[in-house]
């Protein structure tokens, strides 16, 4: 694999904070994101309607919160490209503790979700941690492996056709002042891991791995607890995806979230996450999913064709991978020449 | 592994045709195939061999660049959308605009060969990450191929065409079209083995500043690779259309991860460095005759990703594991020596 341009950190100085935000990987985004919607409200002004809100924050919810475990892993130089699978497993897996337990609390449902998802990603990381071999190859074959579990287990059968428990798939629908409860968490999501990764020793040593590994463990950082940690936690929150999954949609069997991993990945690297690890943030990968899920209701919005969609999310990845690049360039220069200053 | 610094004596040639790591994958697939004989009923036939080869072909085409890719220590993800939208054009040049035939297949061709193009100047001109842009242009291509055929399916090929696509020779069960990939294969695997330029791409998957220091264009031998990739995986889609006789904007789609599952089961190292061509054709059987002889024991289609999935892991810890036993035997070796050293 090309090597990336080592993540250039530089000191600012204290009054330049607020520009630093604007200047910052997550402004940009935020700001094609603004753009966007504003766009598009001005073409059709039902866009953004009480109901259209609405929409488009449920639909970004799952995303958010697979793009913030995802962002966890890319940061550490992995990926894990079986999230699809494990969304799939997750949610059928919900569905068969309700056709079990009918009367079974909704808090032990969503507990049940995300240790499932956390030992599959449990499962990711040690692997790839005790094998030695990139995560890319793993996760591929577990991709695989999980799809063909779920597979085995659903045939051709579906849970929640019905929308049946009603109470359970009626959560998917209620509002607090007009914004629903799901997006309310994911945001509760983003914000807790952000601070973790701005702030924790333990975050911290994700970007450090992520940057280089071998000098991360020179200086006794225990890489591969941390790897395994990263997985683990991608694994929990595509867990609790896949039981928000179940909640809002009323088809799920055997091949619910195939093809999502690469959704999920193209959401992290618009939301300026490199792919090799080191650099990128949590808030970003979120925007980067909300982005790119704002993306599929405009183009229907702006009487698009449907058939473009799909195109304009790869043009969309190019993008975001290039302007990375250019910035990257740009900093590496600026830095050489405040640096030379400071001799 | 590119990582082991053991002090390995070189192999003979004759050596390493009979115990390396290419003639290990074709030991396994000759023992997966007489277990398969004994115990699978109905297995041992000509009707297996045209099934399992037929299925092959799309496979085993774009194996072959990918296994060159992914040698370079680079990985091309976009190969089944390129020849998605290949397959998309040919449906659409044929129906809609009656273009003859053979112009179609150029058609196609070249636009493989564009996208190819424009991966190989995204990331060896631009110097981008390979993951990351094929897995944009995986979308893009994709994309494009909904846009050029919408819902649309085209089944009006020529018939004696698509009958010849699947037709096999004599009595023996090998698909016709099975020469046309052999040669590519030899192709490939000449260029790989024994010219200046395939022998360079293992020194490029090793170090690329050391290969562009004795001399090797880095960056054009990987955008001539990514090239060849677009139109190999084009041909591989104009295949698909005949042999499904029907051009739909979801030809071919998901076969990227069999692509790169074969190459790493055939030994191809997925830091770069290593691997050949036998191993690789060996790797593309072996996922095939596995999964065909679990079909006929009845094992339902769905199920048999996990096997896939199975031996895509088991292939890349293998020989981790390994390297992993032989370095600590030899530090325990060493130490005894350096203990024995100061003893005396």
């Amino acid at each position: 694999m090309t090597q990336a341009t080592p993540p250039a950190v530089y000191e600012p100085r204290a009054g330049r904070a607020i520009g630093r935000i604007f200047v910052s990987r997550e402004f940009s985004v935020f700001a094609a994101l603004a753009v966007l919607i504003i766009v598009t409200e001005v073409v059709n002004p039902r866009f953004l309607s009480a109901q259209g809100i609405k929409d488009l924050l449920l639909n970004s919810t799952i995303f958010v919160i697979m793009a913030v475990g995802q962002a966890l892993v890319i940061i550490t130089k992995n990926v894990d490209l079986s999230v699809g699978s494990i969304l799939g497993l997750t949610a059928y897996g919900t569905g068969a503790v309700f056709a079990t337990f009918p009367h079974i609390p909704l808090p032990f449902v969503f507990l049940i979700g995300i240790v499932f998802g956390a030992i599959l990603g449990a499962i990711n990381g040690f692997i790839v941690t005790l094998a030695g071999v990139p995560a890319l190859v793993i996760t591929l074959g577990t991709l695989y492996i999980f799809r063909g579990i779920n597979n085995a287990w659903a045939g051709s059968n579906q849970y929640f056709v019905g929308n049946e428990p009603a109470e359970f798939g009626n959560m998917s629908v209620q509002t607090l002042f007009g914004i629903p409860w799901f997006a309310l968490g994911a945001l509760v999501i983003v914000i807790i891991f952000a601070i973790y990764m701005f702030s924790a020793r333990s975050g911290r040593d994700l970007y450090a791995i992520g940057s280089d590994t071998d000098a991360a463990r020179l200086f006794g950082i225990k890489v591969n607890a941390r790897v395994v940690g990263a997985f683990v936690a991608c694994g929990a929150l595509t867990g609790l995806a896949g039981v928000l999954y179940a909640s809002r949609f009323n088809s799920v069997g055997a091949d619910t979230g195939t093809g999502f991993e690469l959704q999920i990945v193209a959401a992290v690297v618009v939301g300026g996450v490199a792919i090799f690890g080191g650099s990128g943030t949590v808030t970003g990968a979120a925007i980067g999913a909300v982005l790119l899920t704002t993306m599929t209701g405009a183009l229907a919005a702006l009487n698009v064709s449907k058939f473009w969609q799909q195109a304009i999310v790869g043009v969309l990845i190019i993008a975001a991978i290039l302007l990375d690049r250019i910035l990257s360039i740009r900093t590496a220069r600026k830095l050489r020449v405040s640096e030379a200053r400071n001799v | 592994m590119s990582e082991t610094t053991l002090p390995v004596k070189a192999r003979s040639n004759v050596s390493r045709l009979f115990f390396g790591r290419n003639a290990n994958t074709v030991y396994a697939l000759v023992l997966i195939v007489i277990l398969a004989s004994i115990f699978v009923p109905y297995f041992a036939g000509t009707a297996t061999v045209s099934f399992l080869l037929i299925d092959a072909i799309p496979i085993l085409l774009m194996a072959m660049p990918m296994a060159l890719i992914i040698i370079t220590g680079e990985i091309d993800l976009s190969v089944a959308s390129t020849a998605g939208l290949s397959a998309a054009v040919m449906g659409v040049l044929f129906h809609d605009a009656h273009w003859n035939i053979v112009w179609v297949f150029v058609a196609c061709i070249v636009v493989g060969l564009l996208c190819g193009a424009f991966n190989g100047i995204l990331i060896s001109t631009i110097g981008l990450p390979s993951l990351a842009v094929t897995i944009g242009t995986l979308a893009l291509f994709r994309g494009l191929a909904l846009v050029v055929i919408g819902d649309n399916a085209v089944a009006d090929f020529p018939v004696d065409l698509t009958t010849w696509a699947t037709s096999t020779i004599g009595g023996t069960g090998i698909p016709t079209f099975m020469i046309i990939v052999a040669v590519v294969v030899v192709i490939f695997g000449i260029i790989l083995h024994f010219t200046p330029f395939g022998r360079a791409l293992y020194a490029l998957g090793f170090s690329k500043e050391a290969a562009s220091f004795v001399g090797i264009r880095v960056n054009r031998s990987k955008f001539w690779l990514y090239v060849a990739s677009g139109g190999i995986s084009a041909f591989a889609g104009i295949f698909w259309v005949l042999r499904y006789s029907s051009a739909q904007s979801d030809s071919v789609q998901g076969l990227e991860l069999s692509v790169v599952a074969a190459v790493l089961l055939g030994g191809v190292s997925i830091f770069g460095g290593s691997g050949g061509i036998v191993g690789v054709v060996a790797g593309v059987l072996i996922i095939r005759t596995v999964n065909y002889s679990l079909q006929l024991a009845g094992l339902p289609d769905t199920v048999l990703t996990i096997v896939t999935g199975t031996l895509l892991v088991l292939s890349v810890i293998a020989p981790s594991v390994t390297a992993r036993i032989r370095r600590s035997a030899e530090r325990k070796r060493s130490r005894t020596l350096i203990h024995d050293a100061t003893a005396a």
